[in-house]
């Protein structure tokens, strides 16, 4: 496996490839810092890039599918100089003035700022037999898997809204779509409640939570536990769809940067400042409340001004003479 | 556009099953974009480990059967054949670096 470390010291590297990144990348490319934008190999484009409709991003008016959304920004951000690499970041050395970012082939990157926008990772269930049965039954994906439970009973779990989005598009398969949630009520918008409560193939199982998967190659039920008298029950179904909640990406940086309760990154104020000078963070992975495609854009605005204001305040050496100009 | 041969339900004997050396079979569709994330690291494993293995794709949506048969239900689903039995299972688009681990034994 090649090793090299890049002679040369950059301005900015992105880590991250969702709304805040490239968002980050369009400002930082057009202050002329020759941002470096690392998006990962496959997971490049975030979690829009599994979403189907987009109805909630201004300036759409008629809705737009998430992956075709994350291609624009790409493309955006392409447009004012971004390098993007499809690698993923496999280490970070965040001490110091020169920030040490290291890929999966060992390549090594060297820049005065980095902004750390890796989003956030489908939370599990926690199950012994949860990841046995992924992909044999059980998928965090309704656009991929959903084709192949054709007439098929199958759960949804979670009470949110991308449990709703999930539920409301496996209904286009399925034969019916049992949502499995631990309240009484959803804590998703009112509009997409509406239309879920409205659909006549989805069903719900109030104040339950998942005790177990059955099945020996793949799904063939679920045990449902009561949160109210703790009684189980049987579902009979052969997919499940887990849509309980994100927990922020920060595997990268623990033990670097500081963090909150809730397991973000700790970010000083209304800024994108991490416990560690020089390393900004962004998006999903400081966002514990509103984790929205917008929210995220913007954070990711944030921390590309934070940067400039960094760099600028390094001195004239770390910023090219042209970026004045340009902002 | 990949490089991959294209694998039907009715080629999948002769290809996989019955073929000389192990075989990755990339279990793919249109409409699945973490699948064309995939599709250029398996093709740069193919490139790569040309003697070894070969690399084929199955489009899900035209060869149903054989797809039921594996009980792919999640896809990509990546799975190496050896002798005509399933030899290792790969669920979901992963780095290049993790599928060379998890496929190790058959790269050489």
């Amino acid at each position: 496996m090649a090793t090299e470390t890049s002679a040369s010291v950059r301005d900015v590297i992105i880590v991250g490839s969702g709304p805040s990144g490239y968002t980050a990348a369009v400002y930082t490319a057009r202050a002329n810092l020759k941002p470096l934008l690392i998006a990962s190999s496959v997971q490049a484009g975030g979690e829009l890039m599994n979403t189907t409709d987009v109805e909630n991003y201004p300036g759409f008016p008629q809705g737009i599918l998430g992956p075709e959304l994350m291609e624009q920004f790409q493309q955006q951000a392409e447009r004012f100089g971004t390098e993007i690499l499809f690698e993923d970041v496999t280490s970070v050395e965040l001490d110091g003035d020169l920030k040490k970012v290291t890929i999966g082939t060992g390549q090594t990157f060297l820049a005065r700022a980095v902004i750390i926008s890796t989003g956030s990772a489908y939370r599990e269930l926690g199950l012994p037999d949860e990841k046995r049965l992924s992909g044999h039954g059980v998928s965090w994906c309704a656009t991929c898997d959903g084709f192949f439970f054709r007439d098929q009973d199958i759960a949804v779990i979670g009470g949110g809204d991308s449990a709703m989005e999930e539920a409301l598009f496996l209904t286009k398969f399925a034969r019916s779509v049992t949502v499995v949630h631990r309240r009484d009520s959803l804590r998703a918008s009112k509009i997409m409640q509406d239309r879920a409560l409205a659909n006549e193939k989805i069903r719900f199982a109030w104040n339950s939570e998942v005790a177990g998967i059955s099945g020996t190659d793949k799904v063939t039920g679920l045990t449902l536990r009561s949160t109210v008298d703790g009684t189980e029950s049987e579902l009979a179904v052969t997919g499940v769809f887990v849509a309980i909640g994100n927990d922020p990406r920060v595997d990268l940086v623990k033990g670097q940067l500081e963090l909150t309760p809730e397991g973000t990154i700790a970010v000083e104020g209304r800024s994108s400042r991490t416990s560690l000078p020089g390393v900004f963070a962004a998006g999903d992975v400081v966002d514990p409340t509103y984790r929205q495609a917008i929210t995220a854009s913007g954070s990711g605005c944030v921390a590309a001004i934070d940067v400039e204001h960094y760099l600028a305040g390094l001195g004239d050496a770390a910023v090219p003479a042209a970026a004045a100009a340009t902002v | 556009m990949s490089t991959a041969k294209e694998v039907t339900d009715s080629s999948f004997e002769t290809d996989v099953l019955k073929a000389d050396k192990p075989v990755i079979v990339d279990f793919w569709a249109e409409w699945c974009g973490p699948c064309r994330m995939l599709s250029p690291i398996l093709d740069d494993i193919a490139a790569e480990h040309a003697g070894k293995v070969d690399v084929v794709k199955l489009n899900v949506d035209d060869n149903p059967a054989t797809a039921a048969k594996y009980g792919i239900t999640s896809i990509p689903a990546v799975y190496v054949f050896n002798n005509g039995e399933v030899a290792a299972t790969s669920i979901g688009a992963k780095p290049k670096q993790v599928i060379e681990r998890e496929f190790a034994e058959f790269l050489g």
